[in-house]
């Protein structure tokens, strides 16, 4: 089950904590991965982990770097059969303070350079009849959070337009869906205080922070070729904190 | 010009499933040859790699018939 040999991925954000465990799950399934992200070193050192893996760093808020890398993913390894959309920023503040600037950085890393490698990927799954995107959006997308009203527009946006794609490519072979982690262990995370962290951890049932690794376990499943009649649909992947 | 419309109408032929008789200078991809809207999209990727191409998404969407293929390739090689 859940065997993705021969399958090419293009996956972004892959310098972080969930993209790092993303990229494990699915090449020890067997698939090659174009590992995207803009800090190249860490690119470098998760590459050096993996046997089939390219690094192409990109920065999401440039348009044409954006629309050039699913090509260059194709030339770096022959085709992108599973897109996965990980990369996103924040910029929090509370909504009245929340600067023009700050909500479209969010809107343009978080959402429309997911829209433009959609677009650049889903040219060859039709193509080959077969594809996979997988994009991971949020819990807070789904429930709002204080300080993060642009993020959670983007999240909330991504589950919009990825139901809308499904809809369009479904008789291609290719489905589209998103991953909602809850609180995941991350570096990011780890900033958190023990009191921020405990308060967190009253409303999650199962009464611990997830692991990257649960995350990259949830991919693995809609990326598999198992998971062929699941589309338009978001797996929340956050301990019972929303059951939605 | 008649090369051109040759090539175009065998990638019609092999997408859609269609007789070959039935892709004339008028017919409409989506009215005539039961082309859906993403059909289309995947006719112009044809036509793009087949002719070296790169066809805009403002003109592709110009692009209704087999004359107006025929008609736009022509024109850009």
């Amino acid at each position: 089950m859940f065997d993705l040999t021969g399958k090419n991925v293009l996956l972004t954000g892959a310098s972080g904590g969930i993209g790092g465990a993303i990229a494990h799950a699915l090449h020890d399934a067997g698939a090659t991965i174009a590992l995207s992200g803009t800090r190249v070193e860490p690119l470098e050192a998760l590459a050096a982990e993996l046997e089939r893996a390219h690094v192409l760093p990109c920065n999401l808020s440039d348009a044409d770097a954006v629309n050039a890398l699913p090509k260059q993913a194709v030339e770096a390894m022959g085709s992108v059969d599973i897109l996965v959309n990980n990369a996103g920023i924040t910029r929090d503040n509370i909504f009245m303070r929340m600067s023009e600037e700050e909500w479209s950085s969010v809107l343009e890393v978080n959402l429309t350079s997911t829209m433009r490698l959609c677009k650049g990927a889903i040219r060859g799954m039709m193509k080959s009849r077969w594809g996979r995107i997988i994009n991971i959006s949020s819990v807070v997308g789904a429930t709002g959070n204080p300080g993060q009203a642009n993020y959670a527009a983007s999240k909330a946006g991504m589950v919009g337009m990825s139901k809308s794609i499904a809809y369009e490519v479904a008789s291609r072979g290719i489905t589209v869906n998103c991953i909602a982690p809850g609180f995941i262990t991350t570096p990011m995370t780890e900033k958190l205080t023990d009191d921020q962290k405990s308060s967190i951890l009253n409303n999650v049932p199962a009464g611990r922070m997830g692991e990257a690794a649960e995350i990259g376990a949830a991919v693995l499943y809609l990326a598999s070729p198992e998971a062929a009649y699941i589309t338009g649909t978001t797996l929340h992947v956050n301990g019972g904190m929303a059951m939605l | 010009m008649s090369d051109v419309a040759d090539r175009v109408r065998k990638i019609v032929v092999e997408h859609l499933g269609v007789e070959e008789d039935k892709v004339v200078e008028g017919a409409s991809f989506i009215d005539d040859l039961g082309a859906d809207s993403l059909d289309t999209v995947e006719l112009v990727m044809a036509f793009e790699e087949e002719f070296g191409i790169e066809i805009p998404d403002d003109a592709a969407e110009t692009i209704q018939s087999f004359g107006d293929a025929v008609k736009f390739i022509s024109a850009a090689q």
